[in-house]
């Protein structure tokens, strides 16, 4: 089977200093992988060079298409590449406010991403709109109202129905539950986790948080200093850490 | 017997990187062999290694040299090396493993937890729910839990909800880490009566028993850890 994503010799560098460098893996559809490791080990950049979001200074990353055809990222147009992540793709930031238009309301929110995709049709718009807030447990009065007065745990539900409102296959988070109180932590963690099951969607979740990765993900890499020091299943990566810094990290973990 | 599970020259050792680099040493060249419908009982002291055993076959614990090959319908995979993805398709279709802790879920309800492995094998979701019924009921879980998550469950009510999810799918390699423990006597029973049941259906089966009396009523033979 033809991986989704294939990544060979990624590398990014700012000026002289490290983003990430020579990451190569593959992601089949459907599989969840999580990237660990401390802030400043470059995950998120590397995050962000696989999404588009930044261009890599080495390497490539390889898309399979709908069709089968695999296409280079960095061949595709500007065009091309946006309607890629509109469509296929879905990016969960961290901070809600990145990911959400805050000067639009929560329907419009989930409306416009599917007016990208061509849907013309207002009614239509309206109701799936209103059944994706359902999905991700927002009441559906709350259609009209601006993010802004959305709570944090609410703002981040609905950046997720913005993201997939439009059924991706992939989908990148970016510590999707930093900044969440626990509780509000557990309800979206286990919403993320029926949702990526529900849709057999592939993701790729960065996380300091080795609990998250593990309800999460079946396969885990751990960075250190923008390399990639440890890959296995997730299990594998927790129970049997190989590597000095994973062994750190993982008996570092408080019990509670 | 057909075998299912063959180990050879199995080597696996600790390095702790965090405290000196002291390296343990478990397992030195382990052969073992187990066919269908045999039921193995991995024996020894305490801190030898039994349930360190069962995690290398399962894939958890990566061996440092040697051969765990698992038989799947007339081909052999090596768990030893295997890609990610290849050991996940082997524990889905092959490889069972019932822990001794239930890992749970939050707001996941108890019957969803057992049909899940189930559902993974893409069984249609009324068959998984009536199967992962039959044995929370089995396994004497009152009615009025089966909806709810087992995260306010006793100890002994989580243990069987594990235990139910072990049974739910039926597998040709069962692995068993004291699964009896902290369950009370009416429960023991039926446990051993549900890997009774896998055994004569033609699961191999490999277990850690604490118990002498239950160890000697299921299991034909010993892998002993010495």
């Amino acid at each position: 089977m033809n991986p989704l994503l294939q990544v060979e010799g990624l590398g990014k560098t700012y000026g002289n200093r490290l983003g990430c460098e020579d990451v190569s893996f593959e992601l089949q559809a459907g599989e969840v992988l999580a990237i660990v490791g401390e802030s400043g080990s470059g995950k998120t950049t590397l995050l962000r060079c696989l999404s588009g979001h930044l261009q890599a200074s080495s390497g490539r990353v390889l898309y399979a298409q709908r069709d089968g055809r695999s296409v280079c990222l960095a061949d595709l147009s500007e065009a091309e590449r946006r309607m890629l992540m509109r469509t296929d793709w879905g990016f969960v930031h961290q901070d809600a406010r990145e990911g959400l238009r805050m000067g639009v309301s929560a329907g419009a929110n989930v409306g416009e991403r599917l007016m990208a995709v061509g849907a013309r049709h207002y009614g239509h718009i309206r109701s799936t709109a209103e059944d994706w807030l359902t999905r991700v447990e927002i009441n559906r009065e709350r259609i009209d109202d601006s993010p802004w007065a959305y709570s944090g745990g609410m703002r981040q539900r609905l950046q997720i129905a913005r993201n997939l409102v439009t059924s991706p296959r992939l989908i990148f988070m970016d510590e999707p539950t930093g900044g969440l109180d626990v509780s509000v932590q557990a309800r979206l963690l286990d919403l993320i986790r029926g949702l990526v099951r529900k849709f057999n969607l592939a993701a790729i979740v960065v996380t300091h948080d080795l609990a998250v990765a593990r309800l999460l993900s079946s396969r885990m890499m751990v960075m250190q200093q923008g390399r990639v020091i440890e890959t296995g299943l997730t299990d594998q990566v927790l129970e049997d850490p190989q590597a000095p810094y994973t062994q750190l990290l993982v008996s570092s973990v408080l019990q509670v | 017997m057909a075998a299912v599970l063959k180990i050879e020259a199995l080597h696996k050792s600790f390095t702790l990187h965090q405290q000196g680099g002291v390296r343990i040493p478990v397992f030195e060249g382990l052969d073992a062999e187990v066919g269908a419908g045999e039921s193995v009982a991995v024996t020894g002291p305490s801190g030898r290694g039994k349930s360190s055993l069962l995690k290398l076959i399962y894939g958890t614990y990566r061996a440092s040299a040697g051969r765990i090959r698992v038989r799947k319908g007339d081909d052999w995979h090596d768990v030893v090396g295997a890609a990610p993805y290849d050991v996940l398709n082997l524990r889905r279709s092959t490889i069972g493993y019932v822990t001794q802790f239930l890992r749970v879920i939050p707001r996941v309800p108890a019957e969803v937890i057992v049909a899940e492995p189930l559902l993974e094998r893409g069984v249609e979701e009324g068959e998984a729910l009536a199967r992962a019924r039959h044995l929370l009921a089995f396994l004497n879980i009152p009615e009025r839990l089966w909806h709810l998550s087992p995260m306010t469950f006793s100890g002994g009510e989580q243990q069987r909800v594990n235990i139910a999810r072990g049974f739910a799918a039926s597998f040709p390699l069962l692995l068993l880490d004291e699964p009896t423990a902290s369950l009370d006597a009416d429960n023991r029973m039926r446990v051993m009566q549900l890997v009774d049941e896998a055994r004569s259906q033609g699961s191999a089966i490999v277990a850690v028993f604490h118990d002498e009396t239950e160890r000697h009523s299921v299991c034909s033979r010993d892998i002993a850890l010495n």
